[in-house]
């Protein structure tokens, strides 16, 4: 609350006459902040087609398009619970307790296996939403917890791996429509309804009025509890939908290794594409390109014969830049 | 706050219906609805108790667990599982020494899990080289990593969940860089210093819970009695305040991620002595435990209050109870990280309710 206003005094001070370096220097940042991230792809497309063999190509833009999807649909509800100034890090968990129980429930038919992931990660995601909306826990704990529970809960279902034998989720994995994956059309449809909801209804502003300031959301008589149940529960969902489509793309159920790290990919391609961990703004376009710079990046260090281990590190490195980027912003 | 106290007095109303006495203009049964000025002495009294509740609670809920843990199973109280939960907690408890720092601080470190694995794989690597390479390299390189942590949280101002979550990244990449993704495991050397401090024992009893024994003793000491203490706790209750007071805040705060990185790395260390290899696979999910541990003991999440005894005794509950799940047999792993989580959930649950409760009254 305090360092809010201490922030506010600044501004208030810097439109009064910021030397010009400075000022200089702030839009920089802010330039950075809003099309760093699509220079960053724009850098990474580059530099592969010049350097990676069979960059070019439609196969592979096929592969790219389809291990995106995973990424951006949970980017897109973390990108809702940052904009609340909270966070989700249960939603790597969610994935595995959603293929685990697509496996157990496989056999009556990939749409039911897929409704049955989805009340999963409703559950997961009303949980979230309760501790977060009436017991008050910081999001971050409450998340974490049912991070660690959500996935012991889907190691108890399904201990191993388990292979899809459901020829419609197979081909739902790898099946095109016009030459476009099914899994990169479900998620840009759930882009376009996301954006539309954080930029045209009222569920949107108030997420956003929440993020900025729940005492005063709440003073203005927002529905601040249901509001937060609802966009932990869009996380959750999300989650659940990326968990089916990598299972299908997988072709196996695989709690172990299935969402790892994912909460990681996810704030990052977020963060990146600009929005604030202040909360109060989201923005859809920027964490598209985000997710498609994690997956661009991941992609060039494998092609180059780099082991997993750099990628982990060059992540970590791309989220404290973004990070760092956007808190110039918040200062100026 | 006036939303705050609305929120949780409308929150907490459900809890209450069942109470039969609250129509009866809050006598009785002390409900947050009751209206204040009545009852001074009774709320007083309330009071006290919530704040034992929060400070002692996990001492009566640890004491409670072991009598009963001993009374049904024959194998609890015996000499050789005392010494196994208790060198079991001795490796999380030096973890959650230094996460109790950081959280009184206002902080929260999740970069622990990979710190300690890292530390593990450093000190393994390092006794082939000598004694003091293998417990200077991870105090070095582990401290390097609370150092970073600390600089970006208190100088750049990053907030220090997403500091310490890439750190956990950076952390774990580097060791799964440095074993060949993975792939290779480092022994301890026969009979190398970090392998003597890891298994050895005096008085009987093992020389990892005699160190955490002593990182205790020290800690409690530097968090109550020094100057430096006294900074952490004013940082966590209010950084502008204790700023304004003239307390070193960007100094107290790096200093206590480095404290964490520290502690994670020399737990770290001595795990891998007392194993015998620096195993890559160690610490996931050891943050959960740590953070557990620590608000289990009275630690508030919110910063500014806590105890290091506290952080001690909840990690005893938490590896009692994991050690009783074993006893029951049958149950796998996978059951222990639901146990862990629903843990979580209640004991913070139970700490917002009573630390709301305490500034209600």
């Amino acid at each position: 609350m305090t360092t809010r206003t201490a922030e506010q005094a600044t501004a208030g001070l810097g439109a009064a006459g910021p030397p010009p370096g400075a000022a200089r220097r702030a839009a920089a940042t802010a330039w950075l902040q809003t099309y760093g991230v699509y220079a960053g792809v724009a850098v990474l497309l580059i530099f592969n087609t010049a350097f990676t063999d069979h960059f070019l190509s439609a196969e592979n833009f096929r592969t790219q398009a389809v291990q995106v999807a995973p990424i951006l649909i949970v980017a897109l509800g973390m990108a809702l619970a940052i904009g609340t100034e909270g966070i989700d890090l249960s939603v790597g968990s969610v994935m595995a307790l959603s293929t685990s129980l697509i496996a157990l429930y496989l056999g009556y038919g990939p749409w039911l296996a897929l409704l049955v992931a989805i009340v999963g990660g409703i559950a997961v995601g009303v949980l979230n939403g309760s501790l977060v909306a009436f017991i008050g826990v910081q999001p971050i704990v409450a998340t974490l917890a049912l991070m660690v529970g959500a996935k012991g809960l889907a190691l108890v279902l399904l201990p191993q791996l388990r292979d899809v034998r459901d020829e419609g989720m197979r081909s739902l994995g790898s099946g095109d429509l016009l030459g476009v994956p099914y899994p990169a059309l479900i998620a840009l449809a759930l882009v376009l309804v996301v954006g539309f909801t954080v930029r045209r209804t009222t569920f949107g502003r108030q997420l956003l009025a929440i993020g900025d300031s729940r005492p005063a959301a709440e003073l203005a008589g927002l529905p601040v509890r249901r509001v937060l149940i609802c966009v932990y529960v869009c996380s959750g969902v999300l989650a659940a939908t990326a968990g089916f489509l990598a299972t299908a793309r997988l072709g196996a159920s695989d709690p172990t290794a299935l969402g790892n790290l994912m909460e990681l990919s996810a704030i990052t391609a977020v963060v990146v594409g600009g929005t604030s961990l202040a909360g109060g703004r989201v923005r859809i376009a920027g964490t598209v390109a985000g997710a498609v710079l994690i997956q661009l990046l991941t992609a060039t260090l494998i092609k180059h014969d780099l082991p997993p281990s750099w990628t982990q590190m060059a992540q970590a490195a791309v989220i404290v830049l973004a990070v760092y980027a956007a808190r110039e912003r918040g200062k100026r | 706050m006036n939303a705050l106290n609305s929120v949780f007095s409308r929150g907490s109303s459900g809890t209450t219906v069942a109470d039969p006495t609250s129509g009866r203009s809050g006598e009785g049964l002390p409900g947050p609805d009751r209206p204040r000025g009545v009852d001074r002495p009774k709320a007083r009294r309330n009071e006290q108790l919530s704040a034992f509740a929060q400070r002692h609670g996990a001492l009566v809920a640890l004491v409670l667990t072991v009598a009963v843990a001993s009374l049904t199973f024959e194998t609890f109280a015996t000499g050789a599982n005392l010494e196994n939960v208790a060198l079991s907690s001795a490796f999380l408890a030096i973890v959650a020494l230094g996460m109790t720092f950081v959280i009184i601080s206002g902080g929260i470190d999740l970069s622990v899990g990979s710190v300690f694995a890292l530390g593990g794989v450093l000190a393994a690597w390092g006794s082939q080289h000598g004694f003091l390479v293998a417990l200077l390299l991870p105090l070095l390189v582990c401290g390097g990593f609370g150092l970073i942590n600390g600089l970006l949280i208190a100088r750049t101002r990053l907030a220090p969940f997403i500091v310490t979550l890439a750190s956990m990244l950076g952390a774990r990449g580097l060791m799964l860089n440095i074993t060949d993704e993975g792939n290779e495991t480092y022994l301890v050397a026969e009979g190398s210093f970090i392998g003597e401090l890891g298994r050895g024992s005096l008085l009987g009893i093992a020389l990892p819970i005699w160190i955490t024994v002593g990182l205790f003793a020290v800690g409690g000491l530097a968090l109550r009695r020094s100057r430096f203490g006294q900074h952490v706790y004013a940082v966590g209750g209010n950084e502008d305040a204790a700023s304004l007071m003239g307390a070193p805040v960007v100094r107290t705060k790096i200093t206590v991620y480095v404290l964490s990185g520290l502690l994670a790395g020399l737990a770290g260390a001595l795990n891998a002595g007392w194993l015998t290899s620096g195993i890559t696979i160690l610490g996931q999910g050891m943050e959960l435990e740590a953070i557990s541990a620590v608000v289990i003991g009275g630690t508030l999440l919110t910063g500014g209050l806590g105890f290091v005894s506290g952080s001690l005794v909840g990690v005893l509950l938490l590896k009692v109870i994991q050690n009783i799940i074993n006893q029951i047999g049958s149950l796998e792993a996978a059951y222990q990280q639901v146990v862990s989580g629903v843990f979580l959930i209640v004991v913070v649950v139970v700490q917002t309710w009573l630390a709301r409760r305490r500034r209600v009254m």
